[in-house]
């Protein structure tokens, strides 16, 4: 992957293929340069066993074919960006996934283009789930959900590409100004 | 945030464009995009952006843009499916974002696909 925000765009189809309800994202940097990114919803979780083997870029849920380089992928760069990676799961409960990278490491990825990130996760699943986020850091905070949104849309899917165009423009003002010194 | 009256204006707008694709109904083109761990690595992303950019530009109503998962060609991602009304599925394979203006143009406005950009033509090579 190019960036962290693709890494959460191809993650968070894990925790849509759990069936969550509700995904929130938290990114916060803090004045060390420490980013802690964590990815919890409330999805079918994982047993015990399959927990332990996730991170393996042979275990996957498919059928279709044998591998799974989504998570194990992120821990690499979480590990080699001098942070750490973990992953709390519970059967009927949901997963949470965490990992921390030190954004002054020369082999840490910038963060990407996050507002378009999120553009692309909610127009993918525009009904369903509800998706959450949440930026801080020295510079500021910020909170963005579809639930707060789709009221005022009334019926008008969250997919249509003005809609869409909306979410970027609208992301883009108030992430820049947090997290906009490691975007790129 | 941007304005919340921004958004009604767009709702507003939008309501009007959906109740002329339901008179439409039966001639949506679809657009499909390959967005699993291999085709977001490879470039799906702004792809699927410029398709959505190129479409709202035309303010083509009868078209809408999708996601799917991994189909197993992940050495050709990032993958497009344009499927128009009534025609067989066209794949697009290596799609830059570059390359989406002339898909829209000359593929779902003039349904006439882009063949060196089709997964045909890449096989061949």
């Amino acid at each position: 992957m190019r960036d962290l925000s693709l890494h959460l765009l191809d993650l968070v189809q894990n925790s849509i293929t759990a069936g969550a309800s509700l995904i929130t994202i938290r990114l916060s940097l803090e004045e060390s340069g420490m980013l802690t990114m964590t990815l919890e919803d409330n999805g079918k979780g994982m047993s015990p066993e399959l927990l332990e083997r996730v991170t393996s870029p042979f275990a996957t849920t498919r059928t279709t074919r044998k591998v799974g380089l989504g998570i194990p992928m992120m821990k690499e760069n979480a590990e080699k960006a001098g942070g750490s990676f973990t992953l709390e799961s519970e059967e009927g409960k949901g997963t949470v996934l965490t990992a921390t990278m030190d954004t002054r490491n020369i082999d840490c990825l910038p963060l990407g283009d996050l507002p378009s990130t999120m553009a692309s996760i909610i127009m993918g699943s525009p009904d369903n789930p509800e998706f959450s986020l949440r930026c801080s850091s020295p510079g500021g905070e910020m909170s963005f959900s579809t639930e707060e949104i789709r009221p005022l849309l009334e019926g008008v899917s969250l997919a249509e590409p003005s809609v869409v165009q909306w979410i970027r423009e609208s992301l883009d003002e108030e992430i820049q100004p947090i997290l906009g010194g490691i975007m790129k | 945030m941007k304005s919340l009256a921004e958004l009604e204006a767009i709702r507003k707008a939008t309501l009007s464009r959906i109740n002329l694709r339901k008179e439409e109904k039966g001639e949506t083109t679809r657009v499909v995009i390959g967005m699993a761990t291999c085709g977001i690595a490879a470039g799906a992303r702004p792809v699927m952006l410029a398709f959505m950019d190129e479409i709202e530009k035309r303010k083509l109503n009868h078209v809408t843009v999708s996601q799917t998962g991994c189909i197993g060609m992940c050495r050709l991602e990032p993958m497009v499916d344009v499927i128009l009304p009534g025609k067989e599925k066209v794949t697009y394979v290596h799609v830059k974002p570059e390359m989406v203006p002339r898909i829209v143009a000359e593929h779902v406005v003039n349904g006439r696909p882009v063949e060196e950009y089709t997964i045909g033509a890449a096989e061949k090579n």
